[in-house]
């Protein structure tokens, strides 16, 4: 596959605190095309790009741009070649106006050494006219729907007259009409002989504008080549397509007792009260089955959990029955002591304290186990650490270690053990292996399977296929809000989950 | 790799080289610093600081901070000494209401408890910043001490109150007693209860401790009603001490109990710090105003050495930090 290319990567490998998130990649962007950039959540893609637009500045092997070795220090070097990035997340200052946070580092001044509104502003009605936007350059951005954000985003991409575009996620957020507008300008860049990487969970756009396609897993180039000679099941099968180690599950029936029942349950959308974020949500739970969850980025899955521990009080409505009863948590410490538990996604924001030791991360959601006549018991802690640290093999020197010096898989672990050591009826865990190595992930898929056996009903998210399908005797698909799809773990395949996971946007 | 308890060991341990170091400089440079009198003399002229410095390490323990407590001092001081020389009276029932001097100081650490509570209460519910919250109780409060005391100081309060602030038992000053009981019962309620555990907690990263179920809300208001109590037991001190309730009393204490607490090592965003670091910040500033008065130091030098002594200890924590 020789052609002329405009951006070439070679060799690239990154490292985050031991763990591999690239290994050896290669890459040619070619002059006028559109290359798709295809994998799963975690394979590597994100960080790809941020190599490439300077936000990363440590990692082996050589940029070259031109034929030229380039070594960015700042994210303003590569934009300078060239090279722009427009983020999956706004990037955007909410009371600044549209004009001001186009021309936002690059104002243009006047004869006076003042900031040229007008000219900015007239600038800015330009550029939007192309985009086909109808709003007032003088409009602050925060008074503008997320869609014409990611507009307003675009734009100022287009402002720098950039010859490599990256576009990470471009229309997660916005609407048919914008799409197409999107696509229109996307074919002009090409037509202007600009080099475009589009990443995207929505493969029908992938088959609607990418010329050539890259696909990523676990940090490493799987496939690559022309999009006209690859069809979608070959592309999905190269996505999901690892050889994972977990044995198939044991033969059991799960009981039939029902622990938790959801109905109706619907979460308003305070920017959008059309589109409410989660709604006719309808499922239920039994004692010891493990319930997969799969969607995609945006497709509700993290506040579908949120919602049953009580954290959406205000904005939601449903029927629960949990455990023969109905209730409605009006705070997660509600949901705690009714039984659930939940192991958030983001386990730096909101699942550890990382000042706190492992000993007390581990005694938070249990301290009245660890006091005594209401004065804390260093033993009574002692022995609760020492109980899980065994059980749960977790690597670590001392009770008093700092949480965040350990690593993505032992500070999981950590964060599980608190929530085990409260027996709860339903454990929720919203992406539990996201950022840990294959060994660790292997661990908590037992570790899963186990607490199951042992009769807690667990409910797992999760954005990786083969996740899903080790730990599951049940999936349920997710999107845009909705369950799409329920399958047995008999009758599921990788296809059938992928295809009730695509929004519909651009399947009519 | 070193844990947060050898952490704040360094920490600690630093502060006490600097104390003992600042000691020795005095004690080499001044007849009177090394002297039986001037220490107590020191040990009183901080006790009110370690009073209210105890309750915003509980504050900035959990993120946030306490601006009010030198006009909430002023208010408890002044209830008090009203009080206890007025009574109640409402001449239309023709009803009096007097108060024992431990009546008085129950209704004052009360009131403080109220200020506080409102500033919690005001922080949780409504989300108003803790800056602004307390900025407005700091406000009113010193507003309500003018009105209550009509701009004149409330004297003559008699001696078993007085005995409070001036009185000796078993050779150890009162406001000693009383902050150094205030000071074991903070450090054991932080270091030993889970209350302690859900400030730390709460500071430290109040996403995990909210979705851990630690009740937030409840917690954060207590604080700030403790915070308000002890600026309150301040106030009872410094009026005990002058037998005399100032309107002006307690301005810019924030800003003394604040420098304690940072100079003590506890961290400005939450979740790391510790009581006996803060009292050792108060010790560090009160031996460093006491030093400066024996060595007659214009009182313009003295406040630019106090400044000067804040920026570097907080520059030397950062520096620990980074070698983390």
């Amino acid at each position: 596959m020789k052609m002329e290319a405009l951006l070439e990567v070679q060799n690239i490998t990154k490292k985050f605190s031991g763990v591999t998130a690239l290994n050896q990649v290669n890459l040619r962007l070619g002059k006028g095309k559109v290359t798709a950039l295809i994998g799963e959540n975690g394979a590597g893609k994100s960080t790809l790009l941020k190599i490439m637009s300077g936000i990363y500045t440590d990692y082996e092997g050589t940029i070259n741009f031109k034929d030229q070795v380039v070594q960015f220090s700042k994210p303003r070097n590569a934009q300078d070649l060239g090279i722009s990035i427009i983020h999956q997340e706004l990037n955007l200052i909410p009371y600044l106006t549209v004009a001001q946070n186009i021309f936002l580092g690059r104002e243009l001044i006047n004869g006076f050494g003042f900031l040229d509104e007008a000219k900015m502003n007239q600038k800015t009605r330009e550029l939007l006219v192309r985009l086909k936007l109808e709003v007032d350059p003088d409009a602050l951005v925060s008074s503008l729907k997320v869609g014409q954000q990611q507009i307003v985003e675009i734009a100022k991409t287009l402002l720098t007259e950039s010859e490599v575009l990256f576009m990470d996620e471009p229309t997660s957020a916005i609407g048919e009409s914008e799409v197409e507008v999107l696509f229109t300008i996307i074919n002009q860049l090409k037509a202007e002989g600009k080099s475009i990487v589009y990443i995207s969970h929505k493969l029908d756009e992938l088959f609607a504008l990418a010329d050539d396609y890259v696909v990523l897993r676990d940090g490493q180039v799987v496939g690559q080549g022309e999009m006209n000679q690859i069809s979608r099941e070959k592309l999905i099968a190269m996505m999901a397509g690892r050889e994972i180690k977990v044995n198939k599950k044991l033969e059991r029936t799960t009981s039939q007792e029902q622990i938790l029942q959801v109905q109706d349950l619907l979460l308003k959308n305070p920017g959008n009260p059309l589109r409410p974020i989660l709604k006719n949500i309808n499922f239920s739970l039994n004692k010891g089955e493990v319930l997969g969850i799969y969607g995609l980025m945006g497709a509700g899955r993290t506040e579908l959990c949120e919602s049953l521990f009580g954290l959406h009080h205000r904005s939601s409505t449903a029927t629960i029955v949990l455990d023969g009863k109905e209730v409605s948590f009006k705070s997660p410490g509600q949901a705690i002591d009714a039984g659930m538990a939940l192991v958030p996604e983001d386990r730096k924001k909101d699942g550890i304290v990382p000042g706190m030791s492992v000993g007390e991360n581990i005694s938070l959601t249990v301290i009245d186990k660890v006091s005594k006549l209401g004065l804390l018991n260093a033993a009574l802690q002692s022995r609760l650490y020492s109980k899980h640290v065994d059980a749960l093999k977790i690597k670590v020197s001392s009770e008093n270690q700092l949480i965040k010096n350990l690593s993505g898989g032992n500070q999981q672990k950590v964060v599980l053990a608190k929530w085990i050591e409260r027996n709860p009826k339903v454990l929720m865990l919203d992406e539990p292996t996201r950022g840990i190595d294959i060994n660790a992930k292997n661990e908590i898929y037992e570790l899963i399977k186990k607490l199951s056996h042992s009769g807690i009903s667990v409910l797992v998210v999760s954005s990786e296929i083969l996740e899903i399908l080790a730990v599951s005797d049940r999936i349920l698909v997710m999107s845009e809000g909705q369950i799409t799809a329920e399958f047995s773990s008999e009758e599921v395949t990788e296809n059938k989950i992928m295809n009730a996971c695509i929004p519909e946007n651009l399947n009519k | 790799m070193i844990s947060l308890k050898k952490y704040s060991n360094v920490a600690r341990y630093q502060s006490l080289i600097a104390l003992f170091f600042l000691c020795l400089v005095l004690a080499l440079m001044t007849d009177n610093f090394m002297t039986a009198d001037n220490f107590w003399n020191v040990m009183r002229q901080i006790s009110v600081n370690v009073c209210i410095s105890v309750g915003m390490t509980l504050v900035i323990l959990t993120a946030g901070i306490d601006l009010s407590v030198g006009s909430v001092l002023a208010l408890c001081g002044a209830i008090t000494a009203g009080l206890l020389k007025n009574g109640i009276g409402i001449p239309s029932e023709n009803l009096f209401i007097g108060f024992t001097v431990f009546g008085v100081v129950v209704a004052g650490i009360l009131s403080g408890g109220a200020m506080g509570f409102i500033n919690g209460y005001a922080i949780t519910k409504f989300k108003v910043p803790s800056f602004v919250a307390t900025l407005a109780m700091l406000t009113m409060a010193r507003g309500f001490t003018m009105l209550w005391t009509r701009g004149h100081p409330i004297t003559g309060l008699g001696d078993s109150f007085g005995f409070l602030g001036t009185g000796w038992f078993l050779g150890i000053p009162m406001p000693v007693w009383i902050s150094g009981i205030i000071v074991l019962g903070a450090v054991i309620l932080t270091s030993k209860t889970r209350f302690g555990r859900y400030v730390y907690a709460i500071g430290g990263n109040e996403n995990a401790a909210r979705l851990s179920g630690i009740p937030i809300t409840k917690i954060k208001i207590w604080v700030y009603a403790l915070a308000g109590m002890l600026a309150a037991v301040g106030g009872v001190l410094v009026t005990a001490r002058l037998d005399s309730a100032q309107p002006n009393a307690g301005i810019s204490y924030e800003l003394d109990a604040i420098a304690a607490v940072v100079i003590g090592g506890t961290s400005l965003s939450g979740g790391r710090g510790s009581i006996w670091g803060t009292v050792l910040g108060a010790m560090i500033i009160g031996v460093l105003n006491n030093g400066l008065v024996l060595l007659d130091v214009s009182p313009f030098w003295q406040q630019v050495i106090k400044g000067l002594v804040i920026l570097v200890a907080v520059i030397i924590d950062k520096s620990n930090q980074k070698g983390e």
